[in-house]
């Protein structure tokens, strides 16, 4: 169905609500190279009018991947809840934007309302946003994920530990590990990003991460990020998994691409949810997402980036993960171009999984080809922190040594949590004062020369 | 004033031995102490400049006649680094002006064994420091082997696939793409190079041998020449390149890779 908007005396005409959202997009790398983007700084506009006139209800009529061709999208209207959607049924896009900004929306409405709203929806309604809007309404949403600690509470922020080393070196790991805890990093998850997707080395990483979590009695969870069925046929093997990771995306064929679907998700997710290793939860999944994934595999189904993003979040939310992450600037340039561009797809990414019930983190990232440095992160780190980020991740000095690109720092989660006034993981919190490593106020202590981590894995 | 020393380092310093990863960097408050943040703005900005380094067409072109005469210089359709960063699309395909040259030049010819493609990718500095060195080596093992090697071709703004055009129009039963990496910090200057059995427009990564980080502080010449060697034997005998290849060898030797950051 063609959707109209007349600025002055020029009628713009969208074809359908998949180049509707394209257009209302604002400007980034991505759409431009897929070609769906607005041809002038006006039809944008124009289409975020025509936008903010539609009803919510259309999104539930018009599906912007064919119900019948994808399994994502068969996901999304089937648990979609009329009851959870009744409140906002009979609202417009730009009346949803309204009331998500008003004084009505609390914690507990948008708790109750998440159900209700498709990915589409959450993707449009943010389109219409300013970045204020995107932090506060996503400062609203509260999402708390149990495993071995609470994760989400307010007033907290937690943190990925991300020790990888190029060539997976249990030492050098451990090195990275121990580096993390001594600055209070890691009650998000300790996970690694292997250098290689074998089930050894996955099975010889987790058991690593596992003996240190045990000999120190560490209240967090770890996670080696491999292909889930990598994980699965560890898991098989008798391998000490915690959380089952995942890339996903937002279609059928962007998973395909990944080598996963929604019933393999499931084989995952009730395998990790078997070994019944959580003490305080029994959230097991984690998943990581990006815009521009599905245009990258060309899955996009004329989609905008964003639209396909917030859909991968539906994907994920179907399996109760623990924690989810947006790894904002690692795609590169012909997706997201600039700091700009990479900070206004981080804001938008953090509120769309949040108000879709998501325990929403974001790798505040770049790549050395795109046009953006620390100063960008810097920005953008501090935004999230007013946005009630979950997480973040925590590399040493912010690099990456083994996947080549710069992320958030130990240090720059210590200066968010200080300027933010934001504490770990409440058990993790404990944890760090019985290691005498942070004050009652929450402060980091400095380091005794012996301190007992020192002997973590054999270092 | 009191004399005041920020910490530079933490007292666990010693595991770095461990890692390459910028562990231990001390802090003052919560931030980084000024002698750590320098260090990585200045590995930052080298791998910047490695982004937006151009090939040295003049020195290479001496270096790269010298080991086989009749060099063709191309150009991809992405016209300049911008272009080239926002339409990897068109980093990917010849311009016109170097589609005609290539028609040109290979016109009438039969096929060789070897094809090397030479292009910047996303630094040209990798190239400029080591493609010549590798390219020498590579050369002298096809003279051993009896393998043909077709004209060397150097190619600017070009991307990974921007070899399967020209290592079909070479009639190039084997194909080595060396390209300049995405810098990481650090290393600005790391080369890659593909590898491709009977390359033809339309192929993707999977069709593709990868072997990574060429430069002396990672995998150097020597070595990178041995396995690329090794795994240009391989697709011969096997006449086949990518995953097929990669799979069946990971679980003997667990070191032919296939992906990386170039493409």
């Amino acid at each position: 169905m063609p959707f109209h908007h007349r600025v002055r005396n020029f009628t713009y005409r969208f074809d359908d609500l998949r180049t509707l959202l394209a257009k209302a997009t604002p400007l980034r790398s991505g759409d431009e190279l897929a070609g769906l983007s607005a041809q002038t700084a006006e039809e944008r506009v124009a289409a975020r009018m025509a936008l903010a006139d539609l009803p919510l209800k259309t999104f539930l009529n018009e599906a912007v991947v064919p119900y019948e061709s994808d399994e994502v999208t068969r996901l999304i209207l089937d648990t979609h809840d009329p009851e959870a959607f009744a409140p906002v049924a009979h609202l417009t896009v730009g009346d949803l934007r309204n009331y998500l900004l008003s004084d009505l929306a609390d914690a507990e409405t948008l708790k109750s309302l998440r159900m209700g709203l498709t990915p589409e929806m959450v993707s449009a309604v943010t389109k219409l946003m300013r970045h204020q809007d995107l932090i506060t309404v996503a400062a609203r949403c509260e999402v708390v994920t149990r495993f071995r600690n609470t994760i989400g509470l307010k007033g907290r922020l937690s943190t990925r530990l991300q020790p990888n080393h190029p060539t997976d070196d249990p030492q050098g790991v451990a090195a990275g590990i121990v580096d993390g805890l001594f600055y209070g990093s890691g009650d998000a998850v300790i996970g690694i990003n292997p250098a290689t997707d074998h089930v050894r080395t996955v099975i010889r990483l987790v058991e690593m991460i596992d003996q240190i979590r045990r000999r120190f009695d560490i209240p967090t969870q770890s996670c080696v990020l491999s292909h889930i069925t990598t994980t699965l046929q560890a898991i098989e093997l008798g391998a000490p998994v915690d959380l089952v990771f995942q890339s996903i995306g937002g279609t059928e064929a962007v998973n395909a691409s990944f080598g996963v679907n929604l019933a393999l998700l499931q084989e995952g997710w009730e395998a990790g949810r078997s070994l019944n290793r959580g003490t305080v939860g029994s959230n097991v999944m984690y998943f990581e997402t990006g815009q521009g994934s599905a245009l990258s595999a060309n899955a996009h189904h004329g989609v905008d980036q964003q639209t396909c993003e917030v859909r991968a979040y539906a994907v994920a939310r179907a399996f109760d993960p623990l924690l989810v992450n947006s790894v904002v600037g690692f795609i590169g340039p012909e997706y997201l171009y600039d700091g700009k561009q990479i900070i206004r797809a981080g804001l938008e990414d953090h509120c769309c999984g949040k108000l879709l019930g998501l325990p929403m983190g974001v790798d505040i990232c770049y790549t050395n080809h795109a046009e953006a440095d620390q100063d960008d992160m810097d920005t953008l780190l501090s935004v999230l922190g007013l946005a009630g980020v979950t997480f973040i991740m925590g590399i040493p000095g912010a690099d990456d040594v083994m996947l080549h690109y710069q992320s958030t720092s130990f240090h720059d989660a210590l200066y968010l949590r200080n300027q933010c006034n934001l504490r770990p993981a409440p058990e993790f919190e404990s944890w760090l004062r019985q290691m005498d490593l942070m004050t009652p106020e929450g402060r980091l202590l400095p380091v005794r020369n012996h301190h007992r981590l020192l002997q973590a894995a054999g270092l | 004033m009191n004399a005041f020393t920020p910490a530079d380092t933490d007292p666990w310093l010693f595991l770095q031995a461990h890692t390459p990863a910028r562990i231990a960097r001390g802090r003052t408050g919560h931030s980084l102490p000024t002698r750590a943040l320098l260090e990585f703005e200045l590995d930052h900005a080298r791998a910047r400049d490695a982004v937006y380094s151009q090939l040295e067409t003049d020195a290479l072109v001496t270096q790269l006649e010298g080991i086989r005469p009749g060099l063709i210089r191309l150009h991809s359709r992405a016209s300049d680094r911008r272009q080239y960063l926002l339409r990897p699309d068109w980093g990917r395909k010849l311009n016109e002006t170097s589609r005609e040259e290539l028609r040109n030049r290979t016109a009438g010819q039969a096929g060789f064994d070897l094809g090397i493609v030479i292009a910047d990718g996303l630094s040209a500095t990798a190239i400029n420091r080591h493609a010549p060195a590798v390219v020498a080596r590579l050369a002298e093992e096809a003279v051993r082997l009896g393998w043909s090697l077709a004209p060397l071709c150097l190619v600017e703004q070009g991307r990974v696939a921007v070899g399967d055009e020209i290592g079909h129009a070479l009639k190039a039963e084997k194909l080595v793409v060396l390209i300049g990496e995405r810098p990481g910090l650090s290393s600005p200057d790391s080369m890659g190079a593909y590898l491709t059995y009977r390359p033809e427009p339309g192929l993707t990564d999977e069709a593709r041998n990868c072997v990574s980080n060429i430069r002396p502080e990672g995998l150097p010449y020597e070595a990178a020449v041995q396995k690329l060697v090794y795994l240009l034997s391989e697709m011969k005998a096997r006449r086949l390149s990518g995953v097929q290849l990669k799979d069946e060898f990971d679980e003997r030797a667990g070191w032919i890779s296939s992906g990386g950051s170039a493409a």
